[in-house]
């Protein structure tokens, strides 16, 4: 082959095809990467931005008109209370990437945290047994749901209301007359009960925050030198350092929080007894958000996850099983959901009738939206269920602190309805905007 | 790399059917379709709606299976099982309709259901970006931005460039493209027909579907002609007029070539020519 039909087969010399812009090794300036950011922004890739906005907004709205809204003792009861609802969202995020929705997960949770309930005090199991009975009962509901729709084709808002009606009649069942049941055991309450010692060692949260900065901080720095090694347009270094800083100090600034003593009146009984310390459940809570942001975004099960959520055919036809993604989301829906049952069972140290009913699912589902998870499907990561969870947290809390008097609690329902109504439009603008007008 | 777009016929052909039947219950769809794609050309399948261009399509991606007939990939017979079959032979369709993933960027579509993965199960996001530049560079392809681009804010032209890089970045050696350009505008579609050339130039075999004489015409260097099921005439680009090519479509023949009148009357059976 001559030299010459050589060039007209490729109109590109070597040295040339990696000087296509696409490929430019060139590192992008702070100024560049704040732009592109911005672009990406008005493009409707918002993510998150809109609930950080609004905590932001309501924890200093709430803090000037409440003067007890930040008190140590109210955040840690706040973040107390929405473990549960937090929990429950990470798992309704993949549901919701799927463009499904699993309207079950409330009273799936109620009725696992009742199977635990009943095996711990009826049959007097180990925590660890029970606690494994409700993650069994879990995946057995999520697998089920997954199949009707995936398999029978039935749309997983009729399949999920279904069930969780039936789970509300059989959580009556389960609890019986009495319509509790107290668990008092304690390694279960330990999780995150009130109780005074049930709290992280003032050291260990210090601990916690270096682990989780440090491997957060090595994580990021690796991603950006690896990019830049093979020559791709990486974050710039005083970006990831700011983002690293960020946490570090808003890590600190909760770790030392929580490191004042929340005893709120001194008397000579509990002048000896001290409530400091992270509570347990924030841990707990870190160990889900990053297993499951690390199956999302790191592995090609949560690539799969995305591609099914956005394109289902050109998932198929790309040779993904979509059948096992959409039961798996489910099932790892239903799971979490276990859990989050769990947590509330251990800090209401019982159940009761109406176990994970009322707006819990409703909640949940607004954490996620709120942080950013669509509704369509396919955009949505695991921190949104947490960002989202604070807000719904903190609106609940606000609310409760400024609406007193008999119609309080209707009022607070109102307004946290008109948020989610304001998050789902929100993404629903957002994914117009996203769109190309051609 | 053998590469000769005139019009001799320089090479072996990687695909070969002879005598390809097809029915769908009581519906016969392939009446004896022979059909050749030669590596480094652009061979052009035309046909007017319901002549069985789909059909065959599918059944060179393993989508259907064919009821008898000669199926030849490289010179070697194969029975093809399904999609999977014909894209470890190196088969790959860009289907009309794309089959993008709008909230996936370029990179993760080109590598949908065959990620790289790092030696500890995680997804190598540095390999695949570099792969999928290099791919888009060495198909002269400038027009998008970035490769982290969302294909959402991609335009028809770049959608559809993304999805013809997709299917050769898999070192492929057919490539099926199934009316590239019908929803595109003129830049666009001058656009794509530059790839699709390029394409074949870098030496792999390329069918294009097409109801546009125009593009067919410009961009093809052998044409076959479906009508009612049977293959009326494959021919060189350089040997035809577009009227007779709109003849072959419409009637089956045009002068000496095509069907016999009499098979091309009762559209019927193939065996007949």
């Amino acid at each position: 082959m001559s030299s010459i039909s050589n060039e007209a087969i490729s109109p590109l010399a070597p040295g040339e095809e990696l000087e296509a812009g696409m490929l430019s090794g060139r590192t992008l300036g702070t100024v560049e990467y704040v732009r592109d950011y911005v672009q990406r922004l008005r493009g409707g890739e918002m993510g998150a931005i809109p609930g950080l906005i609004g905590l932001v907004v309501l924890v200093i709205l709430f803090s000037i008109l409440s003067s007890g809204f930040l008190s140590a003792y109210n955040v840690e009861n706040m973040v107390i209370d929405g473990a549960p609802t937090i929990i429950m969202a990470m798992g309704l995020v993949f549901v919701l990437l799927l463009g499904e929705i699993d309207l079950s997960a409330g009273t799936a949770s109620g009725a696992c945290a009742v199977l635990a309930a009943v095996e711990l005090v009826r049959h007097h199991m180990n925590w660890v047994v029970a606690v494994l009975a409700a993650a069994v009962l879990g995946v057995v509901i999520g697998a089920f749901i997954g199949w009707l729709r995936a398999k029978i084709g039935i749309p997983s808002f009729v399949i999920t209301l279904a069930a969780f009606l039936s789970f509300q009649g059989v959580i009556v069942i389960m609890v019986g007359g009495n319509g509790s049941i107290l668990v008092p055991d304690h390694t279960l309450d330990a999780l995150e009960s009130a109780s005074t010692n049930d709290y992280m060692p003032i050291w260990g949260g210090w601990a916690l925050l270096a682990v989780v900065t440090l491997g957060y901080a090595v994580i990021k720095f690796r991603t950006v030198a690896r990019r830049r090694a093979s020559g791709l347009a990486a974050e710039p270094y005083q970006i990831a350092l700011t983002k690293v800083a960020a946490l570090l100090v808003c890590g600190a600034v909760f770790v030392y929080y929580m490191g004042i003593n929340r005893i709120v009146s001194r008397t000579a009984l509990t002048s000896s007894i001290k409530a400091e310390g992270v509570p347990w459940i924030v841990p707990v809570m870190l160990v889900f958000l990053f297993a499951l942001t690390f199956l999302l975004g790191r592995t090609r099960y949560g690539r799969h996850v995305y591609a099914v959520g956005g394109n289902d055919e050109a998932a198929r036809r790309a040779g993904i099983r979509v059948d096992m993604v959409r039961i798996s989301v489910f099932v790892i829906c239903s799971l979490l959901a276990a859990f989050s049952g769990i947590v509330s069972l251990s800090l209401q140290a019982g159940v009761n009738s109406a176990q994970g009913g009322g707006n819990t699912l409703l909640l949940a589902v607004g954490a996620a939206v709120i942080g950013g998870t669509s509704l369509f499907g396919g955009r949505g990561r695991v921190i949104d269920a947490v960002i989202g969870g604070v807000v719904v947290e903190v609106i609940s809390y606000g609310m409760s602190d400024l609406i007193t008097g008999s119609n309080g609690p209707g009022w607070q329902l109102i307004i946290t309805g008109i948020v989610l109504l304001v998050a789902a439009g929100f993404d629903a603008v957002s994914r117009r905007a996203g769109q190309t007008r051609s | 790399m053998s590469v000769d777009a005139g019009p001799r016929v320089a090479t072996e052909p990687i695909l070969r059917l002879r005598g390809i039947q097809k029915s769908f219950g009581p519906v016969h769809v392939l009446k004896g379709v022979d059909f050749e794609a030669r590596p480094g050309e652009v061979t052009a399948l035309v046909g007017d709606n319901g002549a069985g261009k789909s059909t065959l399509v599918k059944c060179i991606g393993g989508t259907y299976s064919i009821d008898e007939g000669e199926y030849l990939f490289d010179g070697n017979p194969v029975n093809m099982h399904g999609p999977r079959e014909a894209a470890a032979l190196g088969i790959e369709i860009v289907y009309q309709d794309l089959a993008l993933a709008d909230n996936l960027d370029i990179v993760q579509n080109m590598f949908l259901g065959r990620e790289e993965v790092t030696g500890m199960r995680t997804l190598d996001e540095a390999k695949m970006e570099r792969m999928a530049g290099q791919t888009l560079a060495s198909l002269s392809v400038r027009t998008v931005k970035s490769v982290r681009q969302k294909v959402s804010s991609l335009s028809g032209g770049q959608r559809q460039t993304v999805a013809i890089a997709k299917a050769v970045l898999w070192n492929s050696k057919l490539v099926i493209l199934d009316e590239p350009t019908a929803a595109l505008g003129v830049a666009q579609t001058a656009q794509v027909l530059d790839l699709v050339r390029r394409l074949a130039d870098q030496g792999l075999a390329v069918v294009l579907i097409s109801h546009n004489m125009n593009d067919v015409l410009q961009v093809s260097d052998s044409i076959a002609a479906l009508y009612l099921g049977q293959m009326a005439a494959q021919v060189r680009r350089s040997e035809v007029t577009h009227t007779q090519i709109v003849e072959l479509i419409t009637a089956g023949r045009s002068g000496d070539l095509g069907l016999t009148s009499a098979a091309a009357a009762n559209g019927g059976n193939g065996a007949l020519v």
